[in-house]
């Protein structure tokens, strides 16, 4: 059985198309990826799955029920970190907890049990006494992935986990997912515009662009589309039709001055394109990552829609436009 | 059962909220009391109705004002919720809107009236020392006031969160004090006996719900009122009881 299936989900906002025809299998005990740019949609699909928003058209099943019709159902089988805190800061880390058990109506007992175990697999049970207020970044998004799993979900949403921390807490964050994969046995869904998140952690993902599915498969299976090393070159007045007739290019593109290669076999064939291309000012050589496959289908790099930032940026920029 | 649980749970949060900001409260008591020495102590050298001074004249109106203030506020706050992306948290666990909506009202209701019995003690301490004199103060006149409160606080609150419900973003916090609150104070007779009024003026104050509930308090508290306090309770009750019901509508249309 699919843990979710989507058929030809559509969301439309005033006419324009957040999601367009997404149409999704996923098996259950996978880390799922929805990898994609801002404003590709992935928070929109998000947010039909967990039965927040109605699909405009087309329809979606979670663990079986209808995001529509049984939206009761689908509540009680997913947990959620939303992509800005949702935690009371006024409130302590047990009692945000404990909130959230009573919500879901679980017994005393088993809340009681549950909450110790999930603040031990986040490493907060010291600090569970403490105002949220006084939680860094990190640790508040660590309490918000802790309350996604109480209730024991059968699926968990991740919308962007990772956005606007530290490295260093981002390292955290994803020993932590990867930990409750295996000790939870649950399926996992993060959207992501981070491509190196994506290929660490998910055991599949599907690549979206401007509401649509671009390309759907294993990080491994997907970086194999390219076919070859990439090498980027710095040069000027390069030769682009002479690189192009060396049999072991498969592709060339030229983005803000520098030449994307595909390249069989990088390691031995440089040199005879160095021959070819003439002065070079630099030169670099890497397997491919998952940003040039969605170079390679969309024309596009990823990054460019980063911009928009995350909820600490958020935080930042109001305290600087209230003068504080 | 499960649908209990969640309003408990609701309620819980809003009440460790409650006693957590204690600035709220502070301020909830000191602002009643400077309305009582300052607005009271001064209109009252001058002028005096229904055969009390006006400090004990307005007492039922300060206790409305901040009941009104404080359950309006506590209301809107749900922009808040919104703001912070608490109130996605609630909307996505599996209970109902209808019980989200009844768990913010007791929450509300609570804060509120533990406000009201600090300033019915705070009340009993200025009839002691003679700064207020009249006002009765008996079992039975506080447990009546506190009905009419409650329901009245109920209300309130309701109105407060479809307000609320319907707004984006706190900026509008200010509007809603400027055009809402502060007309339904003043227009509720809460400073003035609504007798003799002008016919345009008495027409308006006939039109603000809070008008009822600040009559029934003089009612029960001084032993005279405009309307017949049960008329009054009456007009509560109903105004209650219609605001639960736009509210729960505006829930269950209310968009994240």
């Amino acid at each position: 059985m699919h843990v979710i299936e989507t058929k030809n989900l559509t969301k439309r906002y005033n006419g324009l198309v957040a999601v367009d025809n997404v149409s999704l299998k996923i098996e259950q005990g996978q880390i799922f990826g929805l990898l994609g740019p801002n404003g590709a949609g992935k928070t929109t699909i998000l947010m039909m799955l967990t039965s927040l928003r109605p699909p405009t058209s087309g329809s979606a099943r979670v663990n079986g029920f209808d995001v529509l019709k049984q939206s009761d159902n689908v509540r009680k089988s997913i947990g959620i970190v939303f992509q800005d805190p949702s935690s009371d800061d006024i409130l302590t880390g047990y009692e945000n907890l404990k909130l959230h058990g009573m919500l879901y109506g679980m017994p005393d007992e088993l809340r009681e049990q549950r909450i110790e175990e999930v603040l031990e697999l986040v490493d907060l049970t010291a600090r569970k006494n403490d105002l949220v207020k006084k939680y860094s970044g990190g640790m508040r998004r660590r309490l918000e992935i802790a309350r996604g799993l109480m209730h024991h979900p059968k699926v968990l949403f991740l919308d962007e986990p990772t956005l606007g921390l530290d490295p260093q807490s981002r390292e955290h964050i994803w020993e932590y997912i990867e930990k409750l994969a295996r000790e939870e046995k649950i399926t996992i869904i993060i959207t992501t515009h981070y491509m190196d998140e994506a290929d660490k952690l998910c055991n599949r993902l599907v690549i979206i662009d401007s509401g649509k599915i671009v390309v759907d498969g294993s990080p491994e299976k997907l970086k194999k589309i390219i076919g070859g090393d990439v090498v980027v070159l710095k040069t000027k007045n390069a030769n682009v039709e002479k690189i192009k007739m060396l049999k072991f290019v498969k592709k060339v593109e030229s983005k803000d001055g520098l030449l994307y290669l595909t390249v069989a076999n990088a390691s031995e064939n440089l040199q005879k394109i160095l021959q070819v291309v003439g002065k070079v000012e630099r030169v670099e050589v890497r397997s491919p990552t998952l940003d040039d496959v969605f170079l390679h289908y969309t024309g596009k790099e990823i990054k460019d829609g980063e911009a928009e930032g995350g909820w600490v940026q958020r935080i930042m920029t109001q305290r600087a436009r209230s003068g504080k | 059962m499960g649908e209990l649980k969640g309003i408990y749970a609701l309620w819980y949060r809003e009440f460790k909220v409650f006693l957590r900001e204690k600035s709220r409260i502070v301020s909830s008591i000191v602002q009643p009391i400077i309305w009582l020495l300052v607005i009271g102590g001064g209109i009252g050298s001058a002028v005096s109705f229904g055969g009390v001074n006006y400090q004990t004249f307005i007492f039922p109106g300060v206790l409305m004002q901040s009941a009104l203030f404080s359950s309006m506020f506590f209301g809107v706050y749900i922009v808040w919720d919104k703001k912070i992306d608490f109130l996605k948290e609630v909307l996505v666990a599996p209970i109902s809107r209808t019980s989200i909506f009844v768990g913010k009202i007791l929450g509300g209701a609570t804060d509120t009236i533990i406000q009201i019995v600090l300033l019915l003690i705070i009340g009993f301490v200025f009839l002691q020392f003679g700064f207020l004199t009249g006002l009765q103060l008996n079992i039975f006149t506080v447990v009546a006031a506190l009905m009419i409160l409650l329901v009245t606080t109920v209300g309130l609150v309701s109105v407060g969160l479809i307000i609320g419900s319907q707004m984006e973003s706190p900026e509008g916090f200010q509007l809603v004090g400027t055009f809402i609150i502060f007309p339904m104070f003043f227009l509720s007779g809460a400073l003035f006996p609504i007798d003799n009024l002008p016919p345009w003026l008495g027409t308006i104050v006939l039109v603000d719900p809070v008008t009822y509930a600040v009559d029934g308090l003089r009612g029960v508290m001084l032993g005279s009122s405009h309307f017949p306090v049960l008329l009054d309770f009456g007009v509560m009750c109903l105004f209650a009881v219609a605001m639960i019901l736009v509210g729960t509508y505006a829930f269950k249309k209310m968009k994240v």
